[in-house]
C-alpha cells in the first residue's frame, strides 16, 4: 500500500488524547497527520519547558512523565506520522448534506506572531478532535484586577515558564483542579494562604463517595491527588470547602481578597465574609470545553459536551472526539478516549481484543467522569456575586447592569441582539472567557426565544467559524492542498 | 384597525412604529427573536452611493431623509445604540475600465440629485490615508451612512411598543385564515391571530411565509459573507469600496460574486465584505470565500495585510430577481401585504418602506411613486427558475 492510497487520519491536538489518537490510528496503520498549536506535543496537561530553558530534570511537576515522553517519541518519530507543529486549525469545512466525507480541514502553520504564515488544507479520511479544554473563570468584583489570574493561566506560568505569580496567594474555585495549581505554586516558591473549594463537604463527598469501587481504576488519579494532598498538608496550607473568593480589591492591582462562605448553591451566608491581604488570586471554575471545531464539523452536543458512540464517533460522518471535549476527566481519561478513537478512524477492528479492553476502559473514566461533575458543580447563586458595575466582558467591558438593561427591553432581548447591543463577547478573546458566563445569565432572565431561524442556528457562545484568528494576508493567498 | 406584522427585523420594526404611531393596533410576531436573523448579519448600509437613477434611488433618498429626523423623534430607547454615523461613502476604481464605468454611473447619480464629488490624488490620501494609491478614480458621496443594525432595529421596535405595539416572539406563521377570499387571521405556533391587515416583513422568508399564506412570492435567500478583524486604531474612515460592488449588487448570478467594501466601526474593528451567492439556506461559511474578499479588501487597503481577522459571520439577504423591494397589497389575497426583498440594502432602506406601506395601507398619498414595488409584477409572480 503506498503513503496515498492509505488511510489517512487528520488529528487535531496534540494532548494526551490526540497523542494517543494518533498512536492508535498509526498502529490500526493508518497515515496520521498530527495538528497542534503549540511548538511541542503535550498540550496543557505536559506542557513542556521551552527548549532554551534546557531543564535538568523536565519531569518535575509533571505526572506521568516517562510514559508521556515515550508516546511522544513514538508518534513523533514514526516513518507514517507528519507532525505539524505550530499549526491552528482555523477553520472546519463541512461536507454539504449527504456527503460522508470528512470536514476539510484549513490549517495556518508558522510561529503565531512571526510573518506570513502558509496556509494549508487537509482532507483526511477521518478527523479525530482533540482540542481540549480552557479553563472557565466565573466573574466576580475586581477579577477584571492585574494579579488576578485563571488558575491555568497561573500553572501554565509555573509549569511552563517557572514564573511565580506572587508571594501570598489564595487559590479558589471549583474541582480538584485547584490542588495541582497549588501545588506548582508551592515548587514555584511561592505562600499559597488557602485553598478554596466553592461547593461544600457534603456536596464533594457525595459526589466522590458514590460507587467508591469506580475510582479503583482510577488510582493513578486518586493517587496523583492524594499527593498533592500530602504537599498542601506539609507546607501547612488549609483546604476549607464551602468558601469562596467573591471580591478582589486594590489599587491599580489586587491587594487584597473578600472570602466568604457559601451555601450549596453558592449564595453568599452574609456576615461570614472575610479580608485576606494577597499579591495574587488564581481563581477556576472547572473547564470550558473547546467546542468551535466540533461545532464547525456539524457535531450534535448532549449536555454541553460533544455526543460521541461507544468508539468515540460523532455524529457528524468521519468526526470521531476524544477528551475534555466529551466530558471534563482529566489526562487519564483522555488518553484512552484518544485510543479507541484513533483506532476506530484508522480503520481497526472493533472486535480487536485491544479495542475492546480500550473501551471498556474508557467507560470506566467516564464514570470517573460522572464523579467529578457531581463533586463539583457550578452552583446557581454565583450571580448574587456580581454589581450592577461589575465587568463581565473584560474584552469590551461590558458590565453585568448593560447585559440585564439590555436582556430585559424586549426590542432587544434577543440573545444576539444583546451581544451586539452590548459587545459581550464580540472583543478579542471571541466570548471564550465570558461567553458560557454570558449565555447563563441571559438564560436566567426570562429567557427570550431565540430559535434556529431558517438557515440560521440558534446563538451559542462557542459558535466560531474563524476558530482561530487569521490575518488578512495569510487568508487571501491561496492554500497548499493534497498534503 | 388591527395590522399583525410578521416578522421583527427592522423593516417589521419600522412598519410597526410607522403604523402604531398612526393609533392602529399592532402586532409584531417573529418565530426567533427580534432581530436575530438577517438584520442581526449585516454590515447596516445607508447608502445612496450604490444605486443607479429609478425606484431603489427613490426610496433611498426618502429613507435617507428620514433616518435622522426618526432618530431625532424619541427620547428613550436611546439613539446612542443606534451609531449612526453619516461617514460617507468613497467608491475606487482600480482599472481603466473601472473607472470608465463608475464615471458613467456617478454622472448619471448627479443628474438624479445625487451629490457625487470625484476625489484628486491628494483629497483621495487625504480622506482616506490608507487606501492604496493604485486609483484610477475615486468618488465620494457625503450622503452615505452607516448604523448599528441591531442596534437599529432594536431602537424602531422600541418605538413601536412605547407607541402601544405588542411583539410575540417564539410565534411561527404556519397558514391561513381566509373569509370571502379575504385574509382574516393566521394560524400560528401560538394559536389564531386575527386581524385586519397582515405585513409579510419575513425577509429571505418572505417567499415561504407567503406560500404557507396562499399567495407565493418569488424572494429567495442570497448568502453573504462579513469578516471582523480585531480593534484596530483609526485606518478607515468612510465607507470604501471597490466599484464592482455595484456590478456586483446588480448582478443576479448564483456563482460567487465578491467585491471589496471595507469600513470600521465604533467598536474599532473593520468589516470586510462582501459576497454574494445563491446557495439556498445553506449557511456553512465557505473558507475560500472568506479568501476571496480577504484579496479584494488587500487591494484596496494593502495595509492590512498584517491585521487577523477575529471573526466572520454570513446571512441570507432577501434576493427579488428584479432587484426592487416588494411594498404594498397582495392583489391576491386581500388582507395581505408585503415590505421586503430589500436584498442586501434593507437596513437603510427601512424608515422610507414603512412609510410607504403605512401611506398605502391607511389610505394617505404616497410620497414616492409606489408602482414599481407593487406585488403583481413579473419578476416578483413568477414562480419556479429565473434562467
Amino acid at each position: 500500500m503506498t503513503a496515498r492510497t492509505r488511510r489517512h487520519v487528520a488529528v487535531v491536538g496534540a494532548g494526551p488524547a490526540g497523542l494517543a489518537a494518533a498512536a492508535a490510528a498509526l498502529r490500526a496503520g493508518a497515515r496520521v497527520t498530527l495538528v497542534d498549536a503549540a511548538e511541542r506535543p503535550g498540550g496543557q496537561y505536559h506542557r513542556m519547558l521551552p527548549e532554551q530553558y534546557r531543564a535538568a530534570r523536565p519531569e518535575r511537576l509533571h505526572h506521568g512523565w516517562a510514559a508521556f515522553d515515550r508516546l511522544r517519541r513514538h508518534v513523533l518519530g514514526h516513518p507514517r506520522c507528519a507532525w505539524w507543529a505550530e499549526s491552528s486549525v482555523w477553520s472546519l469545512e463541512r461536507p454539504g448534506p449527504g456527503d460522508e466525507t470528512a470536514p476539510r480541514v484549513h490549517v495556518v502553520r508558522g510561529p503565531a506572531d512571526g510573518a506570513g504564515r502558509e496556509r494549508l488544507v487537509l482532507d483526511p479520511d477521518a478527523l479525530v478532535l482533540a482540542p481540549g479544554a480552557h479553563d472557565r473563570v466565573l466573574p466576580f468584583p475586581g477579577w477584571d484586577l492585574p494579579g488576578v489570574f485563571t488558575a491555568g493561566a497561573a500553572q501554565a506560568l509555573a509549569k511552563g515558564e517557572r514564573v511565580v505569580i506572587g508571594d501570598r496567594v489564595v487559590v479558589a474555585g471549583a474541582g480538584p483542579f485547584l490542588l495541582p495549581v497549588a501545588a506548582s505554586l508551592l515548587e514555584a516558591g511561592s505562600t499559597v494562604l488557602e485553598v478554596l473549594e466553592a461547593n461544600p463537604a457534603a456536596t464533594v463527598l457525595r459526589g466522590w463517595g458514590r460507587r467508591p469501587w469506580e475510582l479503583a481504576s482510577q488510582a493513578g488519579k486518586a493517587g496523583e491527588l492524594a499527593e498533592y494532598t500530602a504537599l498542601l498538608a506539609r507546607h501547612r496550607v488549609p483546604y476549607r470547602t464551602g468558601r469562596a473568593v467573591i471580591e478582589a480589591r486594590g489599587d491599580g492591582r489586587v491587594e487584597e481578597v473578600v472570602t466568604a462562605r457559601l451555601r450549596a448553591d453558592w449564595s453568599v451566608v452574609s456576615g461570614t465574609e472575610r479580608i485576606v491581604a494577597v499579591d495574587a488570586v488564581c481563581v477556576g471554575h472547572g473547564f470550558t470545553p473547546q467546542l468551535e471545531l466540533p461545532l464547525a464539523a456539524g457535531c450534535a452536543l448532549r449536555e454541553g459536551f460533544v455526543q460521541v458512540d461507544g468508539d468515540q464517533r460523532t455524529t457528524a460522518p468521519a468526526v470521531l472526539a476524544a477528551g475534555e471535549i466529551t466530558g471534563i476527566a482529566g489526562a487519564p481519561a483522555a488518553r484512552v478516549e484518544g485510543l479507541v478513537a484513533g483506532w476506530a478512524a484508522g480503520g481497526g477492528d472493533a472486535a480487536a481484543p485491544e479495542a475492546r479492553a480500550a473501551r471498556r476502559r474508557r467507560d470506566r473514566a467516564r464514570a470517573f467522569a460522572a464523579r467529578l461533575a457531581a463533586a463539583h458543580p457550578i452552583g446557581d447563586g454565583w450571580p448574587g456575586w456580581l454589581r450592577p458595575e461589575t465587568v463581565v466582558c473584560r474584552c469590551e467591558e461590558t458590565t453585568y447592569g448593560a447585559l440585564c438593561r439590555a436582556a430585559d427591553a424586549p426590542a432587544s432581548a434577543a440573545a444576539r441582539a444583546v451581544k451586539l447591543g452590548t459587545r459581550a463577547g464580540l472583543g478579542p478573546c471571541q466570548a471564550r472567557i465570558c461567553g458560557p458566563s454570558v449565555a447563563e445569565l441571559l438564560a436566567r432572565r426570562s429567557p427570550p426565544p431565540d430559535l434556529a431561524a431558517g438557515g440560521h442556528r440558534p446563538a451559542t457562545p462557542h459558535h466560531r467559524p474563524v476558530a482561530q484568528p487569521i490575518r488578512l494576508g495569510e487568508l487571501a493567498r491561496p492554500p497548499k492542498e493534497n498534503l | 384597525m388591527r395590522v399583525v406584522v410578521l416578522g421583527a427585523g427592522i423593516v417589521g420594526a419600522a412598519c410597526a412604529r410607522e403604523l402604531a404611531r398612526r393609533g392602529l393596533a399592532v402586532t409584531v410576531l417573529d418565530r426567533g427573536g427580534p432581530a436575530a436573523a438577517t438584520t442581526a448579519h449585516g454590515e447596516g448600509n445607508v447608502l445612496v452611493s450604490d444605486k443607479g437613477p429609478g425606484p431603489e434611488l427613490e426610496l433611498a433618498r426618502l429613507s435617507r431623509r428620514l433616518w435622522p429626523e426618526i432618530l431625532a423623534e424619541h427620547e428613550a430607547p436611546p439613539a446612542d445604540a443606534v451609531e449612526w454615523d453619516a461617514k460617507g461613502g468613497i467608491v475606487v476604481a482600480t482599472t481603466d475600465a473601472g473607472a470608465r464605468e463608475l464615471a458613467r454611473f456617478a454622472d448619471s447619480q448627479r443628474a438624479a440629485g445625487i451629490t457625487a464629488d470625484t476625489l484628486d490624488a491628494a483629497a483621495l490620501a487625504e480622506a482616506e490615508p490608507h487606501v492604496t494609491r493604485d486609483v484610477a478614480l475615486a468618488v465620494h458621496y457625503p450622503e452615505d451612512a452607516q448604523v448599528q443594525p441591531s442596534g437599529a432595529a432594536a431602537f424602531l421596535l422600541g418605538g413601536a411598543l412605547r407607541a402601544g405595539a405588542e411583539l410575540r416572539t417564539g410565534c411561527e406563521v404556519l397558514g391561513a385564515v381566509t373569509s370571502g377570499g379575504r385574509l382574516t387571521a393566521v394560524r400560528t405556533s401560538a394559536g389564531t391571530i386575527e386581524a385586519d391587515a397582515f405585513v409579510n416583513a419575513t425577509g429571505p422568508w418572505s417567499g415561504e411565509v407567503a406560500a404557507r399564506l396562499g399567495a407565493p412570492v418569488d424572494v429567495r435567500p442570497r448568502r453573504g459573507e462579513v469578516l471582523v478583524t480585531t480593534p484596530q486604531p483609526p485606518l478607515v474612515f468612510h465607507k470604501v469600496y471597490d466599484a464592482d460592488y455595484v456590478g456586483a449588487v446588480g448582478s443576479g448570478a448564483e456563482e460567487l460574486q465578491a467585491s471589496a467594501v471595507v469600513e470600521s466601526t465604533r467598536a474599532g474593528t473593520i468589516l470586510l465584505g462582501s459576497s454574494r451567492r445563491r446557495v439556498g439556506f445553506d449557511d456553512r461559511l465557505r473558507p475560500e470565500v472568506l479568501s476571496v474578499i480577504a484579496r479584494k479588501a488587500l487591494r484596496l487597503f494593502p495595509c492590512l495585510a498584517g491585521v487577523p481577522v477575529m471573526r466572520a459571520y454570513g446571512g441570507f439577504r432577501p434576493y427579488v430577481p428584479d432587484h426592487l423591494p416588494v411594498i404594498g397589497p397582495d392583489p391576491r389575497l386581500p388582507g395581505l401585504w408585503h415590505a421586503g426583498g430589500h436584498e442586501g440594502a434593507g437596513i437603510g432602506l427601512s424608515p422610507g418602506t414603512a412609510l410607504l406601506l403605512a401611506d398605502l395601507l391607511t389610505g394617505r398619498a404616497p410620497q414616492i411613486d409606489p408602482a414599481p414595488f407593487r406585488v403583481d409584477r413579473p419578476a416578483v409572480l413568477f414562480e419556479g427558475d429565473d434562467q
